[in-house]
């Protein structure tokens, strides 16, 4: 027997069993204890963690859709999208980098700084992303990479879109689009989800304001990606949505035209269709070159931008604010005959001043007018008959007639940056200075200084309200559909002179929105800016235009910066014989034809000195080009039916 | 009893192979096949090098499984001592001329393969207690004299594992050997009292962990801390259990693992991988198969008339319970990473060979039940 004594062997083998009962019952403890765990993470939190795997595994890739384009009323693109060509790196299926650098660098003009610039990118990143070589090449040197791409390895061609402009003539109306900032994603929320590399956002214009919708749906790659961040393999591809595209009721001739015109002016003018408010032309100069904000502004040209005391970067036509000046004329004595306040037929004696409680007041004609009616009063611009016809009419209602022809308030909601102006009153004054309104005051606002401000499309549309016989137009840059009720009145008018429906039923039922309580009146201040511009002495006689077909009524105008002192006066001091700073704006507003007024224009030209001798010529050529297109213009707005 | 011995020194080779535990012969082809499909994923599903190796291996290392069973359990018994000196001193070997693989030296160059001896003392230590608690009579088992050469058999090749190091290995070494003594009848004060010392030291021994273990230990408190660091591998491990679901997202779909989010695929994470792909119900098949080893071992240790028989097969199944629990708790987020590779699926040679040797000595247990070993 080679065992130890059996009975030991036994005892010890019972031993033996009975720890391992116990051990063999701890394992099953153990077992229970594992497959509740795996019922823990399998059944009950598999959907937290199938969507954690699915976060894992999916990585999505956003795509910038393409802009919106903006057309003018011809279907001329002012804001396109022209591909962009780029040069990307792929550092992981480069043989030799230093190699292709200097080959690309035989093909491309980059710079030593800009290769060990990239050097030094590709060294941080995962050697699979893409680099940016060259963000912007033409078409040439686009071509010639293609050429040799064979031998450059690991090199991508890739084409993508950007914003491009024709030239700069509606840069301001347009706006521009640049890179997305930080702060247009804090306060821009449709943005939230369209934050892309390489996207830009409308800045200012109507970019800025149609961005929401102009912008497009962002598309997506999704690709499958391992745990190293490479793609594996493409899962998905949304190619986004296009923005949409907008019709502007601009014509871009005209605004090609009167930005040449303007050149070298701190100037703004605007032009409207009096019957339907399309706004023809919005221009502001000096402008500046939309193109240069899409690929990242250099920054001597911003700062030029900004140094330059004429402030291109301001659309004057719609945040301008000048005093309207003499032009605010033409609603005094609209306002005056419409509250009966005076008669055409009465007269005021004009000697070159006035008095009142101890203030002088002072016509621009030092010789004065001698004995002024209302016609005389607006061809002349007498200031003397506007301070006596102010001082009757009173402050309050000349401001509300004002604000019935559009003044003070917006005109577009198209423009963020666009301004409301200021038509003074006694409440207004009251509330926002917080002084009782003085007598002075209103002879002033007479002749549109004091607390008047202004900006030049609402002028325009002031003017084109009484050329278009004083009905309420609602202006509009972006074209949507036809409308003609109020043309359709005139031509219903003129086409049938013995309706026996009376005028006020016939005005309901072209659902039109008269601003007069008599339209007599309103022919007279047209009959009154006829022979201002017309009849000698008239301010701008001399910038008339004959041909019927183009003769235009307007009224001069002119913004104080700084009033004459008694001894400038005294001097005759003339407005060229002034500091640029210190003249006076000038301003004019016009509509025509006379006898069948289509458009109405406002040009203002700062530090411009009067308006006859400095905005009047300028008006007078964009009114025959205006003219001259009217006939194409009206083709379209017959022949095309609603624009999609 | 000499009768016995005569009949059974004298079984044919048919009749040693007709008595095998045929449960637990097909539950070990089973799992081995279910590991080939799981390692054919890990490889992208395509015969790679992952793929090919482990099956070769496992065709050979269930041949030595065989032979194995094939020789008497006396002759495993008298080579009980010399086998755990052999692998000793192929632990000795690592800490020498072995090979170094990110940052710890556990393999040994053997021009075939590369083995990693710590593997195989898993086996040996179990082995070398289990003749030496045979021999020792239940009166003398608590003695203290008796005490020392177990605990220096099991001491030495633990610290010699640790300092690879590889904490994970030596700490399943050391289980298995206390394992044996407890069940050999060393009583459980000892056991409390070498708790008590061990808590004692441990402050010391932490200050020799390389700082990569201390932070497994603070990662597996809170995973979450640093979920790309070292965290990373039990969060990425629970979401691919987890996002199995049910029924699993199916074969080679294992998004996962095929993107590489899941660490270590091939060896300690394989259950992870196949948890992932197969789903609830795949995961308890799997705890099934290993239950059902478990069990069959358990049972031939019960059949087994030598405590020696009894003590080896109660020990190994109780460890081999451990490799297999501690793995799964590992990539189920409930134990730090120690780096234990789930016996028989995962890839790795020196671990398939410890364990296919270790069930072979079991086996033959079941082919020479009745045989007293000495």
């Amino acid at each position: 027997m080679l065992n130890p004594g059996r009975g030991v062997t036994v005892i010890k083998s019972k031993l033996i069993s009975r720890r391992m009962f116990l051990l063999t019952a701890a394992k099953a403890v153990v077992m229970v204890g594992l497959v509740g765990r795996l019922i823990s993470l399998q059944i009950n939190q598999s959907t937290k963690y199938k969507s954690l795997s699915d976060k894992n595994r999916f990585r999505e890739w956003k795509l910038a859709p393409e802009r919106g384009v903006i057309k003018d009323y011809f279907d001329q693109e002012l804001a396109s999208n022209e591909p962009l060509y780029q040069v990307h790196l792929v550092p992981e299926n480069a043989k030799n980098l230093n190699e292709l650098f200097v080959r690309l660098k035989g093909i491309l003009n980059i710079t030593d700084q800009k290769i060990s610039y990239l050097k030094r990118v590709i060294k941080k990143q995962k050697e699979w992303e893409p680099v940016v070589v060259s963000d912007n090449l033409n078409w040439s040197e686009f071509s010639r990479i293609n050429l040799f791409l064979h031998e450059l390895e690991g090199v991508e061609p890739i084409v993508s879109v950007a914003r491009t402009y024709p030239d700069n003539s509606s840069a301001h109306v347009l706006g521009y689009v640049s890179q997305i900032s930080t702060k247009d994603l804090k306060t821009k929320k449709y943005l939230k989800d369209l934050s892309v590399p390489g996207m830009t956002v409308g800045k200012t214009g109507l970019e800025r304001k149609l961005d929401e919708q102009i912008i497009g749906k962002v598309g997506f790659q999704r690709y499958e990606v391992n745990a190293f961040g490479k793609r594996i393999r493409k899962i998905q591809i949304n190619e986004g949505q296009a923005g949409k595209s907008f019709k502007t009721t601009l014509d871009y001739e005209i605004q090609k035209y009167t930005n040449e015109l303007l050149q070298d002016k701190a100037a703004a003018v605007c032009v409207m269709d009096v019957y339907n408010g399309d706004i023809v032309s919005l221009v502001s100069a000096p402008s500046f070159q939309p193109n240069a904000f899409v690929h990242g502004l250099n920054k001597k040209y911003w700062n030029s931008l900004i140094n330059d005391g004429k402030k291109p970067l301001t659309n004057k036509a719609i945040s301008g604010l000048y005093p309207p000046g003499s032009t605010i004329k033409t609603l005094v004595a609209l306002s005056a005959l419409e509250n009966g306040i005076i008669k055409t037929y009465d007269t005021f004696t004009c000697k070159g001043k006035i008095e009142l409680h101890g203030e002088k007041f002072h016509c621009w004609e030092k010789k004065g007018h001698g004995i002024v009616n209302l016609r005389k009063g607006i061809q002349r611009s007498c200031d003397v008959y506007f301070y006596e016809v102010a001082r009757k009419l009173g402050v309050d209602r000349l401001s509300e007639t004002a604000k019935k022809f559009g003044l003070g308030k917006q005109v577009l909601s198209d423009f963020f940056e666009e301004r409301s102006g200021v038509v003074p009153n006694t409440k207004w004054k009251k509330k926002f200075i917080g002084q009782n309104w003085y007598i002075g005051e209103t002879l002033h606002s007479g002749i549109g200084q004091g607390y008047f401000q202004s900006t030049p499309i609402q002028l325009c549309l002031m003017t084109a309200q009484i050329a278009n016989g004083g009905f309420k137009i609602e202006p509009r840059i972006i074209f949507d559909k036809k409308n003609n009720n109020l043309r359709n009145y005139i031509k219903f008018k003129k086409e049938s002179p013995n309706e026996p429906l009376p005028s006020n039923l016939l005005i309901k039922n072209f659902n039109l929105k008269p601003l007069f309580e008599n339209q007599k009146n309103i022919n007279i201040v047209k009959d009154a800016m006829f022979s201002s511009s017309n009849e000698p002495g008239g301010t701008s006689y001399r910038h008339r235009m004959e041909n019927p077909k183009f003769t235009f009524a307007g009224k001069t105008g002119s913004s104080q910066i700084k009033r004459f002192t008694e001894a400038q006066r005294e001097a005759e001091v003339k407005q060229t014989d002034l500091d640029y700073k210190d003249r006076d704006h000038a301003l004019f507003v016009a509509f025509a034809p006379y006898n069948n007024p289509e458009y109405a224009i406002s040009v203002v030209v700062e530090h411009g000195g009067s308006g006859g001798s400095a905005a009047a010529p300028i008006a007078q050529k964009i009114i025959k080009k205006v003219i001259e297109r009217h006939d194409l213009r009206q083709e379209i707005n017959y022949s095309e039916g609603e624009p999609t | 009893m000499l009768q016995s011995r005569s009949i059974h020194s004298s079984l044919g080779l048919k009749d040693r192979i007709l008595s095998f535990d045929y449960v637990l012969v097909s539950s070990i082809l089973i799992l081995g096949i279910t590991s080939m499909f799981a390692m054919y994923s890990t490889d992208g599903g395509e015969f790679k090098y992952h793929t090919n190796s482990h099956i070769l291996r496992f065709c050979v290392f269930f041949g030595l499984f065989f032979f194995i069973s094939l020789i008497k359990i006396r002759f495993w018994h008298s080579q009980s001592y010399l086998i755990y000196i052999l692998f000793f001193l192929l632990l000795l070997g690592v800490k020498y001329f072995g090979l170094t693989s990110s940052g710890s030296k556990r393999w040994l160059d053997l021009y075939l393969m590369n083995l990693q001896p710590s593997e195989l003392m898993k086996i040996g230590l179990i082995l070398f207690l289990a003749k030496y608690y045979h021999r020792i009579s239940i009166e003398n088992i608590n003695q203290i004299k008796f005490l020392f050469l177990p605990i220096i058999a099991l001491v030495a090749p633990v610290i010699l594992v640790a300092t690879q190091p590889d904490l994970g290995t030596s700490i399943l070494i050391a289980a298995g050997g206390i394992t044996v003594a407890w069940l050999a009848g060393v009583r459980v004060k000892f056991f409390a009292f070498s708790g008590l010392i061990f808590l004692a030291v441990l402050p010391v021994a932490i200050s020799f962990l390389k700082p990569y273990q201390k932070s497994r230990i603070l990662i597996f408190l809170n995973p979450e801390k640093d979920p790309l660091g070292a965290g990373y591998q039990i969060i990425q491990s629970k979401i691919a259990v987890g996002s199995g679901g049910l029924f699993g997202k199916g074969f080679l779909q294992g998004s996962q693992s095929y993107l590489d989010y899941l660490p270590e695929k091939h060896t300690d994470f394989i259950f992870t991988l196949f948890s992932e792909e197969f789903g609830f119900f795949g995961s308890l098949f799997i705890l099934f198969l290993y239950s059902l080893i478990v069990w069959r071992i358990i049972k031939i240790g019960n059949l087994t008339r030598s405590n020696f028989g009894k003590l080896y097969c109660f020990s190994f199944a109780t460890a081999f319970f451990l490799y297999v629990v501690v793995n799964m708790m590992m990539v189920l987020g409930l134990l730090p990473i120690v780096g234990s590779p789930l016996p028989i699926m995962s890839y790795g040679g020196s671990s398939m060979m410890a364990i296919m040797f270790g069930l072979g000595i079991v086996m033959s247990c079941k082919v020479y039940n009745d045989m007293p070993v000495n």
